[in-house]
């Protein structure tokens, strides 16, 4: 094992022990740790795009390209400075047309992709066919059925009383086994990750495991 | 009860935690179906084939995604299957190239030729809309800078249609776009490796057929781990995980009684 990969083992494993002891309370250490993570994101996001982004693809682009292919880099380009008005709070203003921009692009383009991608697939997946009494037509009808009380419950034009009422309740429960699977998937995560730490400090730290 | 130090109950999580990481005591993994499928994806692709691998986690995803990435990297190296990685978090992609290294030196596979890493690109839409018409636009270069059609393993890849299966490995949003943009438009065929906290969204897709399979949190890692045959961190996390949530649930019994009791003696 080379000398760079130990001190890099034993900071990270200083790094993870100074996070972790703020489950004890907030103290120095924890603060160098938290405030090196986001210094080092930032610079790491900021190098990252300027010189494998920014640079190739317009600077680079401009001198390679000819013809329109060329000026066209002019408008991302003005665009992009423009963005950095919003610095100067007596021309921040100019910033809103970038924003205009990325907000008509993102909103064309989510439309028409969210219909095509997931409103109609999900609903084609929905409309299922029951078979006979088997585990398949069963599974069918509580998808379908868990589908149009959830969206009956969040039908609000009308009170919740009478059919409504009970279709409504029946949507409740769907909701909250839906909530329900969310935290038990969450829960796993938040232990996944204390096993990546812990398993990193007995594996690669302390060898106390293979 | 209702004063009781919540330090206690992290040093208690603690050590029910990394009891089981000491002394392995869980019991057998058993691969569900969505793992399955996901494997099932990758063992039908042919020596020469493309895998496109889209890195799209950080640091605080990594114990969860970092094993289902380095499995489904050694199956594909296994079947001489090419893989080209790109993704669309910067401050990932070096984690995802890291394991690619690591498993491509397992393998001897060559730089260039059995893989490449294509890096990073801003607008992760616009990237994989213009994906769709040629990828060169998009990513000239590699992530060293070498032009794209220098490199052999890339000089005659243009759009979705030269890419056999795209494996996602996913912490956030992303997948969404994946599914919605070159899935849906492009007809891409597509699996992922999603954080826990991401499956229950991802679960949808798999139902409605637009995605292959679906590997989910650490236990899909370890289910995949199973499947290759190379146990790893999520073989090795599952019986810490088990115990964990056996705990878990008795906080949860516990702190449920106690509210119960509780509320009737104040009643």
């Amino acid at each position: 094992m080379g000398t760079g990969t130990i001190i890099g083992t034993w900071l990270a494993g200083f790094l993870t022990l100074a996070i972790l002891s703020f489950l004890y309370k907030d103290n120095p250490f924890y603060k160098l740790a938290e405030h090196l993570y986001v210094g080092v994101s930032a610079g790491y996001w900021l190098i990252y795009v300027a010189f494998f982004d920014v640079y190739p693809m317009l600077w680079q682009g401009f001198q390679n390209e000819t013809g329109l292919e060329r000026w066209i880099l002019l408008v991302p380009g003005a665009l992009g400075v423009i963005m950095l008005s919003r610095w100067f709070p007596r021309i921040a203003w100019l910033s809103r047309w970038p924003i205009a921009f990325t907000v008509g692009m993102g909103a064309g383009l989510g439309i028409t992709a969210n219909i095509q991608g997931y409103v109609v697939p999900q609903i084609g997946a929905t409309l299922l066919p029951v078979t006979g009494w088997n585990l398949v037509s069963l599974n069918n009808v509580i998808l379908v059925v868990g589908v149009v009380t959830t969206l009956l419950y969040f039908y609000f034009s009308k009170p919740h009383k009478g059919v409504l009422g009970w279709t409504a309740k029946i949507g409740i429960v769907f909701i909250m086994i839906s909530f329900g699977a969310s935290f038990g998937y969450t829960l796993m995560a938040r232990l996944s990750l204390l096993i990546g730490r812990l398993d990193f400090l007995l594996a690669d730290l302390l060898h106390i495991i293979r | 009860m209702n004063n009781l130090d919540r330090r206690i109950i992290f040093l208690i999580l603690l050590v029910v935690v990394t009891i089981p990481l000491i002394i392995s005591v869980g019991g057998e993994i058993r691969p569900t179906a969505p793992v399955i499928s996901a494997h099932e994806a990758v063992e039908a692709l042919e020596p020469g084939d493309y895998l496109m691998v889209s890195i799209d986690f950080d640091a605080t995803s990594a114990p969860e995604l970092m094993p289902m990435l380095r499995s489904v990297l050694r199956q594909a190296f296994e079947k001489d299957v090419r893989v080209l990685m790109l993704g669309h978090l910067a401050i990932g992609l070096p984690l995802g190239h890291m394991a690619l290294e690591e498993v491509a030196a397992e393998y001897d596979a060559e730089y260039g030729v059995d893989y490449a890493d294509l890096g990073y690109r801003p607008g992760y839409i616009a990237v994989m809309i213009a994906m769709g018409r040629e990828i060169s636009d998009i990513y000239s270069t590699d992530y060293r800078g070498t032009p794209i059609r220098e490199l052999p393993i890339t000089e005659n890849i243009h759009s979705y249609a030269d890419i056999d299966l795209l494996f996602g490995f996913e912490h956030g949003a992303v997948i969404d776009y994946w599914v919605r943009y070159a899935q849906a438009r492009f007809d891409q065929k597509m699996a992922f490796g999603t954080t826990a906290v991401m499956a229950p969204d991802a679960y949808p897709y798999l139902q409605s057929n637009q995605i292959e399979g679906l590997v989910g949190g650490l236990k899909g890692a370890a289910e995949y781990e199973t499947l290759i045959g190379r146990p790893g961190l999520g073989t090795r996390g599952m019986p810490a995980q088990e115990w964990g949530h056996l705990l878990i649930i008795g906080f949860i019994v516990m702190g449920n009684l106690g509210y119960f009791f509780t509320r009737r003696r104040k009643g």
